[in-house]
């Protein structure tokens, strides 16, 4: 495992690095095409319009945005909870260790259940996958991006256990901090999407 | 002295054999070879299938194979070369070579090596598994919406398409994501960047662009296929959707794929030309900063392939510019192959002939592109065979004749034994005239309008005679390979052993044992220049006794795992699903992917 290597890093690390600039060209066309088609969805629901459909039923602007500025701030928090938990596994607290850990934990399944209740919702409404663009871009992009908090979570929780197990010593923090790059760069991506979907008019 | 205790050790100490030993090898030159054998075969298919082609177009208004089966053809032809044959074969150079050339025992990651592998191999079985559906994919291998939607293309073709293409991405970017992190970490001591073997710096590049370009297309793919199967609209006009939108993304990710294709040929030759003129590399900065810029450019040209769609001038004007520009590192690169012979003493070995004749042929196929580069000219060419003659002369001409010099140059490397010289002669004069004759009258009946992607042409347009001319050439290009086939099944039966530096090489893999042992070098090489071997063969004056027999014992490798193919079998299951419409499949496959994940997570390494 230790292998001197030519720029003094862990392998580990420059790995997850290299995987997350691979990432955001993943994103990066997925926020490109929600905004190509931005307001081009033949029917509603749409986003922050109001919408009456030729058959006389009225629809409001779908979005909560409320509701998932919650989601948006707990993830946020998240971030700052991961770092104090990755402090906490380095200088070997392992109460502080698990107990930021669990709550970044928490804030993804919290985020995760906004997204299904925010899901189940706009289907309720009459906004599925297949109504129009908006639905198709927006389902897809948020659902990618929920689907990658949702290995984050998983990930962290397998981090978790291991530590709880005290498989988690300070030599082996760097485990807990590849989770937390892979975990940091899902919030970046929704400090991205969340104005660009919720916040833009 | 050394000579003597060569003639009584073994060749290398006892490895593993058996089919066991394969499935769960993570040996960096053993996943190259299982590369290198799949792609090959792969190769062949896509050749039979252009052969087909040939056979179809030999005459006018044939009726040798349907509409339908010619769509398919021509289809898988382009899918199985690109993503089947050029691009592992250049994973086989990556996997056998990188390690060997910066002095390291394997890549960063053994086990998601072997993984990558075994995704590549079942997304290639997926692919070609639709011909027994009688469903192989027909929609081009570019795929252009709306051809592709459901309206259009109602059977399980494209399905089997998209299927094969995310699978064949999962491998590419895993095994990008490995091959960057081993040269950016497994670098022998003094080996810094202006110092690495250029083939290294040029697959290096190459997994920039793998990385950057790979998820664009996965994305598309995704929005095709949530067309195809739940109802969306992304390239539907009905319902709101741009097919150009598809265009646009599917060629962010196609033109620096036809990068992806042609670096590590470039990289192949820049190896092979200086040993083979006895000095080093002319222009080496250079050489590594045209492929930067190359690659650089390469994502801001994509819409060059889309000139005829109509996108304005200003848009026209910008990607006709870039694409010219692109012209000035790639003459760079050929003034410095040009330089490198300049006044060399030329050995014309069969490598040499192969990188000499792909220094020729990818001029050809630069100027044509540069042809096409001004929108005017481009729509006079596009759909036609001119731009066949085009990328052939880039693809074929280019890549494939690199990666045959490479397979000539390496060989006694990987396998201990020398190719037959005569068979290889034979072998690259039938390649290069079967070739020209092939695609060199492609730009004549391209210019006078023959279209293509069309099963056949009436008789009053007269292109039958040049077509009956290029269908002789492609099948001497055939030929020239079993010629190739031959050659490596008679080095097969033959007991003459090859020595660990026959070439008189430049770069680290040469001062080791052929084949090597399974850790590569007994002792970590330090590096104190550009061509290691040369400088070390100076100070002691002259060519390096043959490396001495090490058992390997005390050196740790990487034990062998089959949960790297595992995971990859859960890959392709989950897919797969998409294709069987039952959800509980892809659940399956996630379930599978994730016992595979942490059973090599957990596992001691």
């Amino acid at each position: 495992m230790e292998i001197e290597t030519a720029t003094g890093l862990d392998t580990r690390k420059v790995a997850i690095w290299t995987f997350i600039g691979s990432e955001c060209l993943f994103f990066a066309t997925l926020i490109s095409t929600y905004l190509v088609y931005r307001g081009r969805s033949l029917v509603g629901p749409f986003p922050h319009e109001e919408w009456t459909s030729p058959t006389g039923q009225h629809f409001e602007p779908i979005l909560e945005i409320k509701l998932v500025t919650i989601g948006t701030a707990l993830l946020l928090f998240s971030s700052l909870f991961v770092v104090l938990a990755l402090y906490g596994a380095q200088k070997g607290k392992r109460g502080m260790m698990l107990g930021w850990l669990g709550a970044t934990i928490m804030c993804g399944i919290f985020f995760i259940s906004m997204q299904v209740y925010e899901f189940t919702h706009f289907v309720h409404e009459g906004l599925k996958l297949s109504t129009n663009l908006f639905g198709a871009s927006f389902f897809t992009l948020t659902g990618f991006h929920g689907t990658h908090v949702t290995i984050g979570v998983i990930w962290l929780t397998t981090v978790f256990i291991l530590a709880l197990r005290g498989k988690l010593p300070p030599e082996k923090a760097l485990n807990l901090e590849l989770a937390a790059l892979y975990w940091h760069f899902v919030d970046v991506v929704w400090i991205v999407i969340f104005p660009v979907v919720y916040l833009m008019k | 002295m050394a000579t003597t205790a060569l003639d009584h050790a073994p060749a290398h100490h006892a490895e593993k054999t058996g089919l066991w030993s394969w499935i769960t090898t993570v040996d960096h030159k053993r996943i190259g070879i299982l590369y290198g054998a799949t792609a090959f075969a792969f190769f062949l298919i896509g050749g039979i299938e252009a052969l087909l082609i040939r056979i179809q177009l030999a005459q006018p208004d044939q009726k040798f194979v349907s509409p339908e089966t010619y769509n398919q053809l021509f289809t898988m032809h382009g899918t199985t070369m690109i993503f089947l044959a050029v691009m592992p074969l250049s994973a086989m150079f990556f996997n056998y070579l990188i390690p060997l050339m910066i002095g390291a025992r394997d890549v960063a990651f053994p086990r998601l090596n072997a993984m990558s592998y075994w995704v590549f191999l079942f997304g290639g079985l997926v692919l070609n598994s639709s011909w027994l559906f009688h469903s192989a994919p027909d929609s081009g291998w570019f795929g252009y919406a709306n051809l592709t939607e459901k309206q259009y293309s109602p059977g399980a073709n494209v399905d089997f398409w998209i299927v094969g293409l995310q699978i064949l991405g999962i491998a590419s970017l895993a095994a990008a994501v490995n091959f960057f992190v081993t040269i950016v970490q497994l670098r022998a001591k003094g080996m810094r960047l202006m110092r690495m073997p250029i083939f290294v710096w040029m697959s290096f590049i190459t997994q920039v662009l793998l990385l950057l370009a790979f998820p664009v297309i996965t994305v598309a793919l995704v929005m095709l296929l949530m067309d195809r199967q739940f109802g969306t609209h992304f390239f539907i006009p009905a319902g709101g959707g741009d097919p150009i939108l598809w265009q646009h993304l599917f060629w962010v990710f196609g033109h620096p794929e036809v990068y992806i294709l042609i670096l590590p040929a470039f990289g192949v030759v820049s190896e092979v030309l200086p040993v083979f003129s006895r000095k080093p590399l002319f222009g080496y900065a250079a050489m590594v900063f045209s492929g930067c810029f190359i690659a650089f450019l390469g994502f801001g040209v994509w819409s060059h392939h889309m000139f005829a769609t109509g996108m304005g001038p200003f848009a026209d004007t910008f990607f006709s510019l870039v694409t010219m520009l692109i012209a000035v590192p790639t003459g760079v690169k050929i003034f410095n192959w040009i330089g490198t012979i300049w006044g060399g003493q030329l050995h014309f070995k069969t490598p040499m002939l192969f990188a000499l004749a792909f220094v020729a042929m990818f001029i050809i196929g630069g100027l044509s592109g540069v042809m096409h580069a001004s929108p005017p000219a481009d729509l006079q060419q596009t759909d036609t065979y001119f731009v066949v003659a085009h990328f052939h002369y880039v693809m074929f001409g280019g890549s494939i004749f690199a990666l045959t010099a490479g397979a000539y140059y390496w060989y006694p490397k990987m396998f201990g034994k020398m190719l037959d010289e005569g068979l290889g002669k034979l072998h690259f004069w039938l390649m290069l005239i079967g070739f020209n004759v092939t695609f060199f009258p492609m730009h004549f009946v391209g210019l006078n309008g023959m279209p293509r992607r069309v099963y056949t042409y009436p008789a009053e347009l007269n292109f039958g005679f040049w077509n009956l001319i290029e269908t002789f050439g492609a099948f001497t290009l055939g030929l020239s390979f079993l010629v190739f086939i031959v050659n490596v099944y008679k080095t097969w039966r033959s007991d003459a052993k090859a020595p660990a530096d026959p070439w008189n090489g430049a770069t680290l893999e040469w001062a080791i044992p052929s084949p090597p042992p399974e850790f590569n070098f007994a002792e970590l090489p330090v590096v104190v220049g550009r061509d290691p071997l040369w400088e070390l063969k100076r100070q002691r004056g002259g060519m390096l006794p043959e490396p001495p027999f090490h058992s390997g014992q005390g050196i740790h490798m990487p034990s062998p795992s089959y949960w790297p193919i595992v995971t990859a079998l859960g890959i392709a299951v989950f897919f797969c699903g998409f294709l069987v419409g039952f959800p509980y499949v892809n659940i399956a496959g996630v379930l599978l992917t994730f016992l595979g994940i942490y059973s090599w997570a957990f596992e001691p390494a």
